[in-house]
């Protein structure tokens, strides 16, 4: 399979305005409606895609498991929207937000797409304010910026620390809106569980209710799917307790390609596990760096209190190893450093795996009321969990679980492999590289669902005239009836442990051999260990019924079984790339100084993997990556 | 573990929307103080698997305070005793040792039971899709600094925009009313630029909407404002109430 990314060429400014002025082709407005286009999912990607592809005309029809589409996970982003707006006059562009986004993302991802997201960021600025959007604005009644990790430029746009809830609010408000003109039909409470391929094209979804645990199928024009992020593999993350990996992979099972699955984002602040109890963890958003600094005390295992350590015995070690950004340096820099300061014997708290994040400077340089308004509810939501005041103590924080850059492998029409199947958003593999930059996953999800698809997925109506399959297929027969069979088969196992243990084992397994740092060895002992969890699975799982059609545990069982065989697939990935890129760490591959070492030679290329069976080895292919407009380089961030 | 905590449960427990519940009675031992209220239903819910029961449905995701899933009545109060606060950011360390705790789902007329601590919370939707939005298609924006908002407006409407949905000013009424959600909405377009155009329009309909959907009249006793993890201020209602009667004094407009 030779993979065609469709990239135009030419001037890196012209390409995305020469393919949509002369490759891709239109849809006449009056035939629009006869063309059904199923969404998966409505989060910014989603919500986004599902109400401008309605606005331009054509039936949609959008899917969510939540009981209403404004929860997706998206709704929890704090920190920001990056935008090339250049508000602050700090001599940014489209050009600056490339180059640091195809640098954030240590050189491994597509340029003339990244250039592309950049171009288009300034318009998703427009039309969320637009919608009503309320950013934080200055006195005089402008937008406001504030700093995020990797730049040195003030291009974030924010409304408090709840930047996701407004932007979704935003994207929902206009699906609102297409649902009351009668151009969307929203489902909610439906889970996706298969996709339905017609002659070689993704034509429809298998569906179970939520409320009834009945199947069936919905039938279109094309499925796009905006199924956001699988860092729930690692069963402790950031992410809501839904999110999932189970519209992707079934998808991969139907021959869509998965992309770099091993490139995962540990997020340097996050509030530290406090026990067994956990279900998840709370993101701290990096927006805090801009006023708090990171620390440890110098000596190991000093157990005074933060306030009783003098500034000479700390150490603000990004401070110290990153002059030029200091506590701004990109993620992945910021949790690795973290480890190795906990490693050292450094950390602080409970079990010495945190790190402190002190606002003590900046509210005695600009007093409490002003980090309030900044922060204020970031503060409240850290002091809710962990009982602790951070106007008073620094807070302790340490990496987690948070994006995952690799997803289903699209071209730059943002189309899989699989004709007709588009991917959107997180779920994707598009533009982050091997690590994002903080503020770009809102910025790429409604870029892509505004901005990008509705003019792609008309060049494919254009080009195939879809006709929507009946709902009665055999296409759809089979994938429904195979849903059925390995729901029944899930139900029928009446082992002895719960759902979520499995889910526990598997991603404290992960975490371990796959997370923040990774060897050859010990990937290879999680390959073995998660084989032999997931046969344990399908033997010993138990999934109590009985108790009323709607039945939660069938729905959780369903996604673990499906991270039990993505797991493996993230380990493969990573031990098949035997070099070190942003989140992506092995150790045998470092610098001197402990930085990620890549091997351009051998690995600028996107890894690619088909599904050949459970339990069978995937097949790699590889999209090579080139670069005309910026040349790869050790990053340095001094 | 010393300094953990037994808690007994009485818990609202029925099978689907049709089917009779009543409550059942559990006890949750060795809850760690550090535990969210969640996670001690999490905690209870793996022993029921294990001993061969089923588990108690409550709706839930983000587990901190901003989706708006989660939301159930522990002892006659929306999402728990403590304000501005979601039950999934409840923690248990907010609880002695040996209390009994009654957990019921939210009551109301327009949010019917789905199962246990679960309700249907869909007329909440149908509001927003009457007019809760600005019509402005993709490629219709403006210049996003084209249209300036002072502070003070901008906060005010902040207020209303930080609603999550959840529903617990409906269940902590007793009158079952929405007005706390609908207004919300309503006040936070009205101090906007972009809101103008639609206002009359949008207040008319989603009030009507909202009485329509079977929520209650309200009656000014500020539950609402009390049960509201996010603090909306029910001066958010006094203004919705205007922009109402307003929206009907100018019939034509819209
Ligand atoms: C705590 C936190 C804070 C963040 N802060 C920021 C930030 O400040 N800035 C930034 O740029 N990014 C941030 N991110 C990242 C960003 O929020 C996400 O990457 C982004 O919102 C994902 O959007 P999405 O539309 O792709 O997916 P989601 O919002 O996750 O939506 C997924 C949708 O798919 C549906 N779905 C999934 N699977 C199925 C299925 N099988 N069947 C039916 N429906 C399904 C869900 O119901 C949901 O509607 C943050 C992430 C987290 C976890
Ligand atoms: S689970 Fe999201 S608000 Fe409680």
């Amino acid at each position: 399979m030779s993979l065609d990314s469709k990239c135009p060429d030419g001037p890196l400014e012209d390409r995305w305005k020469q393919h949509k002025a002369k490759t891709l082709k239109l849809v006449g407005p009056i035939n629009r409606r006869k063309f059904n286009i199923i969404v998966v999912g409505s989060g910014l990607a989603g919500a986004s895609a599902a109400a401008t592809l309605a606005e331009q005309g054509y039936q949609v029809t959008c899917i969510s498991f939540h009981d209403s589409p404004r929860r997706a996970h998206s709704i929890a982003a704090q920190g920001g929207i990056n935008a090339a707006k250049n508000y602050q006059n700090d001599n940014d562009s489209a050009f600056r937000l490339f180059h640091d986004t195809i640098k954030g993302g240590d050189f491994r991802a597509r340029e003339s797409n990244v250039y592309r997201l950049a171009e288009v960021s300034e318009n998703i600025i427009d039309q969320a304010v637009s919608q009503g959007v309320p950013f934080a604005r200055e006195y005089g009644g402008t937008l406001s910026n504030r700093t995020f990790g990797g730049v040195l430029v003030s291009r974030t746009f924010y409304a408090a620390g709840q930047t996701g809830q407004q932007l979704l609010l935003g994207a929902y408000s206009s699906l609102m809106r297409q649902i009351d003109l009668g151009r969307v039909t929203m489902l909610t409470f439906k889970d996706m569980l298969d996709v339905v391929v017609v002659d070689g094209h993704a034509r429809g979804v298998v569906l179970r209710d939520l409320k009834t645990g009945e199947l069936s199928v919905e039938m279109g024009s094309s499925v796009v799917l905006c199924s956001g992020g699988y860092s729930n593999v690692f069963y402790l993350s950031t992410n809501a307790m839904k999110s999932n990996v189970s519209a992707t992979w079934r998808a991969h099972k139907r021959g869509a390609l998965m992309a770099n699955p091993c490139y995962t984002q540990i997020h340097p602040t996050c509030i530290p596990q406090s026990g067994d109890h956990q279900s998840k963890l709370t993101l701290m958003s990096e927006s805090l760096r801009n006023s708090g600094r990171v620390w440890v005390p110098s000596a190991e295992k000093d157990a005074r209190k933060a306030a009783q350590i003098p500034d000479a015995e700390r150490d603000y070690y990004l401070e110290r190893k990153y002059p030029t950004f200091g506590n701004m340096v990109p993620r992945d820099v910021a949790s690795r450093n973290a480890k190795y300061a906990c490693d050292e014997g450094k950390g602080v708290g409970p079990n010495g795996r945190s790190v402190y994040l002190d606002f003590r400077d900046a509210i005695a340089r600009e007093g409490e009321d002003s980090i309030r308004t900044k922060y204020g509810n970031l503060f409240q939501m850290y002091e809710k969990i962990t009982g602790e005041n951070p106007y008073q103590t620094p807070m302790q924080i340490y990496p987690a679980p948070h994006y995952t850059m690799g997803g289903l492998w699209v071209d730059y029409n943002l189309e899989s492999n699989l004709p007709g199947l588009f991917v959107c958003g997180e779920a994707n593999f598009s533009d982050h590289g091997s690590n994002r930059l903080g503020a770009s996953a809102l910025m790429q999800g409604l870029a892509d669902g505004y901005f990008v698809l509705p003019y792609t997925l008309a060049d494919y109506i254009a080009r195939e005239n879809p006709e929507t399959p009946d709902s009665e297929c055999a296409a759809a027969a089979e994938a429904t009836t195979a849903v059925k069979e390995r729901l029944d088969r899930l139900v029928g196992v009446q082992g002895k442990r719960s759902v979520d243990s499995f889910h526990r084992e598997l991603g404290m397994e992960l975490l371990d051999k796959c997370g923040m740092s990774r060897t050859r060895e010990g990937l290879e002992s999680a390959r073995a260990k998660i084989r032999t969890l997931r046969d344990e699975f399908w033997s010993d799982v138990r999934v109590p019924t009985g108790g009323g059609a709607m039945n939660p545990e069938i729905e959780k069982a369903a996604r673990v079984a499906d991270f039990l065989e993505f797991g493996e697939l993230l380990v493969v990935d990573a031990h098949n790339r035997e070099e070190s890129c942003g989140g992506h760490f092995r150790e045998e591959h470092q610098t001197e100084e402990g930085e990620a070492k890549r091997d351009d030679a051998n690995f600028t290329h996107a890894s690619a993997w088909e599904f050949t069976g459970v339990d069978e080895q995937p097949v790699e292919h590889k999209e090579a990556l080139e670069f005309e407009f910026v040349q790869p380089s050790q990053r340095s961030y001094k | 573990m010393s300094g953990n905590l037994e808690i007994t449960l009485k818990v609202w427990r029925q099978e689907a929307a049709d089917s009779a519940g009543s409550f059942q009675t559990y006890q949750v031992s060795d809850v760690s103080p550090d535990s969210s209220f969640l996670e001690m239903l999490d905690q209870l819910n793996e022993t029921l698997i294990t001993e061969g029961k089923i588990p108690i449905t409550f709706e839930h995701d983000c587990r901190e305070g901003i989706c708006g899933s989660c939301g159930f009545m522990i002892n006659g109060q929306a999402h728990g005793p403590e304000r501005g606060t979601t039950v999934c950011q409840l923690h248990m360390r907010s609880f002695k040792s040996g209390v009994t705790l009654v957990l019921e789902p939210w009551r109301a007329k327009a949010f019917p039971v789905l199962q246990d601590l679960l309700v249907d919370r869909a007329p909440m939707d149908r509001i927003q899709a009457a007019g809760g939005y600005c019509s402005t298609n993709v490629g219709n924006a403006p210049e996003a600094n084209a249209n300036l908002m002072g502070r003070k407006d901008a906060s005010e409407a902040f207020l209303g925009a930080a609603c999550i949905g959840c529903g617990a000013c409906v269940a902590s009424c007793k009158n079952a009313s929405a007005s706390l959600f609908t207004a919300a909405k309503i006040g936070q377009l009205a101090l906007t630029p972009q809101g103008q155009p639609e206002r009359a329009k949008r207040a008319a309909r989603m009030v009507e909407t909202m009485e329509l959907e079977g929520f209650g009249a309200c009656s000014n006793t500020y539950e609402c404002e009390a049960a509201c993890p996010k603090e909306i201020p029910v001066r958010f209602i006094q203004s919705m109430n205007r922009e109402y009667l307003s929206a009907k004094l100018l019939d034509d407009e819209y």
